[in-house]
């Protein structure tokens, strides 16, 4: 790769400040971004490592009964303490990658690069999650804007993200053999004020809510409720993996398998 | 240039880096501690697996300067102090966990990092741990059975298919 000058700033003021720099670029655990780079298909002039900021990595539970993670907090981190709290989450990061990933791997570096086959946008977008940033606090829905495309501005950090913690919820991931993301993956998390149906891998806009399911499950929590459904209309991904129809059929079927699971 | 100290099997070691130098190149290239296989450099086959603050790592896939302060450990650390192979890579050569070697550094240290967090794993935590390391020799058997009898379990009735 290209070389580039290295900072690795102790606060979130101070990374913000670095990554004011003409080419800057944020690194969370780097598991893209390094490959990115060693292709030539990223080439930034300064590299600002987020990962010894401590106000940025960590699980906790706010008053709300929230579970906020910290921007910097690795997969593996999470899917051990957010497991008590919440634990689709946790065993959706538990999926991630595999293990050496994800004892690098962090999810606001996931978020921020919103490739359309990760695994954390369905979780996020699945539970309402609030991505909050060193400058604002965006909703989720407003925050997914198509492959590779969120509402960040360049230089904007996200910070921690707040996940309202469902009644009950699960992710199934229909991995793809050799890459191992998603080909398709569904989350889906039932709240008081209705049911949410997030799905990744499958679609050329990236991350998208399934709206049709998530009336259906909202009036019945039962896989069956989904049956009489098309699968989701939309510009499915076609490629050597599966044709469009495959993925739209397998959205369906993993949506009910997650229903199912969830109990 | 960046200026970073960590430990490395046990010896602090310290020098100046560029941005981009990788944890792979700086162990092999700088260290010439070789034992750390580079296979894919896509962070997906798992030979350059080392640990770093006691968790398993691909060293092809972080920056040195990033781990300034850290505490390494290589394949060259897991032998015990007296230089014979530790129990766990005695079990990879009763076992014949191995053919042409090159995914073993990365092997053992996996199922190094395996053993500590669950220290009787099942035949089947064993695979799901070992989805990052590729080995295009054994069809992994051998090293399933080597990573179950490293942690004292029975391997009679494991075929050696």
């Amino acid at each position: 790769m290209y070389n580039f000058e290295f900072a690795k700033p102790a606060t979130i003021t101070d990374a913000v400040k670095a990554l004011a720099a003409e080419d800057a670029q944020a690194l969370g655990g780097g598991q893209t971004l390094l490959p990115t780079m060693k292709q030539r298909l990223a080439s930034p002039a300064t590299l600002v490592s987020l990962n010894a900021i401590p106000e940025m990595i960590g699980v906790c539970v706010n008053d709300k009964g929230e579970v906020c993670i910290g921007g910097a907090t690795t997969h593996a981190t999470v899917a051990q303490e957010a497991r008590a709290h919440y634990p689709g989450l946790a065993a959706l990061a538990s999926q991630i990658g595999d293990p050496a990933v994800r004892n690098r791997g962090t999810i606001g570096g996931s978020l921020a690069n919103n490739d359309p086959s990760a695994c954390y946008p369905a979780a996020a977008l699945g539970s309402g999650a609030l991505i909050k940033t060193n400058s604002r606090d965006i909703a989720a829905d407003a925050y997914f804007q198509g492959m590779f495309a969120t509402a960040l501005a360049p230089g904007e950090i996200i910070t921690e993200v707040r996940f309202p913690v469902p009644q009950k919820s699960n992710y199934q991931k229909f991995v793809q053999p050799a890459s191992r993301f998603a080909l398709v993956g569904v989350f889906v998390a039932k709240y008081a004020d209705g049911v949410r149906v997030a799905v990744t891998g499958a679609s050329t806009d990236g991350v998208f809510r399934w709206a049709e399911a998530e009336a259906a499950l909202s009036a019945d929590f039962a896989k069956g409720a989904i049956d009489a459904l098309s699968p989701p209309k939309g510009d499915m991904i076609a490629d050597l993996h599966g044709s469009a129809d495959y993925r739209a059929h397998l959205v369906k079927v993993m949506t009910g398998r997650a229903v199912a699971a969830a109990g | 240039m960046t200026q970073v100290t960590m430990t490395v099997n046990g010896k602090s070691v310290s020098g100046k880096v560029e941005g981009r130098t990788l944890l792979a190149e700086f162990l092999r290239e700088g260290l010439r501690l070789t034992g750390t296989h580079v296979g894919c450099d896509t962070s997906q086959c798992g030979a350059c697996v080392v640990h770093v603050n006691g968790k398993a790592i691909k060293s092809c896939t972080a920056l040195v300067a990033d781990l300034d302060g850290a505490d390494v450990r290589t394949i060259e650390g897991m032998a015990n102090p007296d230089g014979s192979l530790s129990s766990l890579q005695q079990a990879f050569q009763d076992h014949h966990g191995l053919q042409c070697g090159f995914c073993t550094p990365g092997m053992v240290m996996s199922a190094a990092a395996l053993l500590k967090e669950n220290p009787k794993p099942t035949e089947h935590e064993v695979r799901g741990y070992l989805e990052g390391n590729i080995c295009r020799c054994t069809g992994y058997h051998n090293i399933v059975k080597a990573i179950m009898a490293a942690s004292g379990q029975d391997v009679s009735q494991i075929a050696a298919e």
